[in-house]
């Protein structure tokens, strides 16, 4: 680490972060014990943790595509939109109320239990994606940006105009009365009487969303250092050279786009759970664009960052809305600015100061170039080596 | 001398009104450096493009190791068994030197979704066999101590010299190098030679593009010269030197 790093206050600060969050128990023992506090002050904490922790999912797995493999991809709030749409019509009264033939197969309604949908969704969400990826095989950067944009608008547009002439998706109205997630006649609207604590519905959600994340964790590093992963930063880094060496860059490119998709229905179907209402307007563009924001921010292709990156973007509007207010009227005696608004400059500025000073996001890989200078050329050629 | 590896007959290669290549035939014998010369624009990089998959060719036999060999997709080339290297070097600059050798392997193993996932017990024994072979090749090339370090922190010279072990990682049969040493200063020179000659003791076979006439006829067991698409000489570098369409070619008709 040479001097004019250590003076960089940005540097300082996320130096110091990195360090503090590396020890994977402390961070275990973080995100099991904050919720347990949070959940004395009303459910408004509970419910952006849960859905920070749902950030963390989708994040991860657009890392796969964009971090990984380099493909960026613009559209992928689309197979969180799937998911959630896939889980949300098996077990919704939706389809039995617009369709005789359901109904009467199943006079008591649809009732799938998300811990069997997730897989189902994953598969759905991950097939979308190797579809959608197949037609831009031959495209990068901008362009493959330009039509994942293009194919994630299309498939909210599809949710908004699927109720007529046949009503499958109940267009802009949304699908309403999701079950929500539970194991037999037990859900999680209940909570879960332990005795001496009764844990409350949204702490279950957050805990099981946590479990599906430390999954999606090991999942992810597992493939980072395999011979699938190897290749898809190979491809990112260079493709031709990956093909020289017998990389079949289309298939793996496919896989990428499916294995990242599927996270992404997993996650949907987790969040429709515990919404028990979706309707396309939770699956726009903006939404792409922040889970993108999420991983450049965090660091793009490395695990922790991405993680860091998706609590810090989601966590921080809700503490802007409750914060800002408060000590606007404290200080001035009346509120000038809008938390909202406040929110859409710091996202600029931080994007702006981490383009300057952490052009590769706030927790990037460790870099081995400052440990030593490896100039030095080996004095004898490979003759003596074997 | 011993048996042909890489046979090829006839090879023509046409870009709109421009015969790239027009009957090009060479037959490179195993265990032997090739060399491929001739002065820019005679279509030395069309025809290694052509071998290495990277075009198709209009005409042309080609047999590899006894077998017809007529790759349909440039990653097919590395597993009918031609390995390359680039002539503006191409590694995967952002992963280690041992994980770019490591990316070599990936066409002779196979560990798939669900064994990386799982972390199976064959995907583990796998990916240690990787490592160590990865980490030997390192050795062999003489970069074994930079096997952590990224790969574009690299000298120049090192980074050939990780191309060359990425190349032979996949098990080739036959090594193909684009302008090996190309950029490279005298004493540079001198190292990759040493490896070459290593590298064909070892049983391999070299197939090199250059431009640097004294490292070919030094190094080549047999040389082609190419141009403008047609091969204007072949056979043995001393002999080769003195034909006079070769003279011709590099320096112009006398007066």
């Amino acid at each position: 680490m040479n001097p004019t790093n250590l003076m960089n206050p940005v540097n300082l600060m996320t130096d110091a972060l990195s360090k503090a969050f590396s020890n994977k128990w402390l961070v275990l023992a973080l995100a099991i014990i904050v919720p347990m506090i949070l959940s004395n002050f009303g459910n408004s904490g509970l419910r952006a943790l849960a859905m920070a922790i749902l950030f963390v999912m989708l994040a991860l797995g657009l890392n796969i595509v964009v971090g990984m493999a380099g493909l960026l991809d613009l559209g992928y709030i689309a197979f969180f939109a799937l998911g959630a749409y896939t889980y949300a019509l098996v077990s919704s009264p939706h389809l039995a109320e617009n369709f005789e033939w359901i109904a009467a197969m199943y006079p008591l309604g649809l009732h799938a239990n998300v811990f069997l949908m997730l897989p189902v969704c994953a598969l759905v969400a991950g097939i979308f994606g190797a579809l959608l990826g197949a037609p831009t095989l031959k495209l990068r950067g901008d362009y493959l940006a330009i039509v994942t944009l293009g194919f994630g608008e299309i498939i909210r547009i599809f949710m908004n105009n699927m109720n007529t002439p046949i009503n499958i998706t109940n267009g802009p109205k949304g699908i309403t009365l999701i079950e929500p997630a539970g194991i037999g006649f037990w859900d999680f609207g209940e909570g879960l009487d332990l005795g001496f604590y009764v844990v409350r519905p949204l702490m279950l959600y957050y805990y099981l969303f946590l479990a599906v994340t430390i999954l999606i964790v090991i999942v992810n590093y597992n493939l980072a250092q395999s011979r699938i992963g190897r290749a898809w930063v190979a491809i990112r880094e260079d493709e031709i050279a990956a093909k020289a060496m017998g990389i079949n860059t289309r298939n793996l490119k496919l896989l990428a786009f499916g294995m990242g998709a599927s996270f992404g229905g997993v996650s949907g179907a987790l969040f429709a759970s515990l919404q028990g209402f979706i309707s396309p307007e939770s699956f726009t563009l903006n939404e792409s664009i922040a889970i993108l924001a999420m991983v450049v921010l965090g660091g793009i292709g490395h695990i922790p960052g991405v993680i860091f990156g998706a609590i810090l973007l989601a966590v921080l509007p809700e503490v802007l809305r409750h914060g800002v207010e408060p000590l606007q009227l404290a200080v001035f005696g009346k509120v000038l600015m809008d938390a909202e608004i406040l929110r859409q400059l710091l996202y600029g500025l931080a994007m702006v100061l981490v383009m300057l000073y952490k052009p590769k996001g706030l927790w990037p890989k460790p870099q081995n170039e400052d440990k030593a200078t490896p100039t030095a050329t080996p004095v004898l050629a490979a003759g003596s080596a074997k | 001398m011993s048996a042909s590896l890489l046979t090829v007959t006839g090879a023509g290669k046409r870009f709109g009104g421009l015969q790239a290549l027009s009957d090009v035939g060479i037959d490179i014998k195993a265990g032997t450096i090739y060399g491929l010369i001739g002065p820019n624009g005679a279509g030395k990089t069309t025809f290694f493009n052509v071998i290495t998959g990277m075009y198709t060719p209009d005409q042309g036999t080609f047999v590899l190791g006894g077998k017809a060999y007529n790759p349909t997709a440039v990653h097919e080339v590395a597993d009918k068994g031609i390995a390359r290297t680039f002539q503006n070097i191409r590694l995967f600059g952002d992963m280690t030197a041992l994980e770019n050798v490591m990316v070599g392997r990936h066409i002779r193993t196979q560990a798939g979704v669900f064994g990386a996932i799982f972390k199976t017990k064959s995907q583990r024994l796998e990916e240690a066999a990787i490592e160590k072979r990865a980490q030997e090749l390192l050795d062999y090339v003489g970069i074994g101590k930079f096997a952590q370090y990224q790969a574009r922190t690299l000298s120049y010279g090192d980074q050939r010299r990780l191309e060359i072990a990425r190349a032979l990682a996949t098990d080739p049969l036959l090594l193909a190098l684009d302008e090996p040493a190309a950029g490279m200063n005298a004493t540079e020179k001198v190292q990759l030679r040493g490896l070459l000659e290593t590298i064909k003791k070892d049983g391999k076979t070299i197939l090199i593009i250059e431009h640097d006439v004294k490292l070919v006829m030094g190094l080549c067991d047999e040389v082609t010269v190419l141009d403008y698409g047609k091969v204007i000489a072949q056979g043995v570098p001393a002999v080769v030197q003195k034909h006079p369409a070769v003279i011709e070619a590099y320096l112009g008709t006398g007066h």
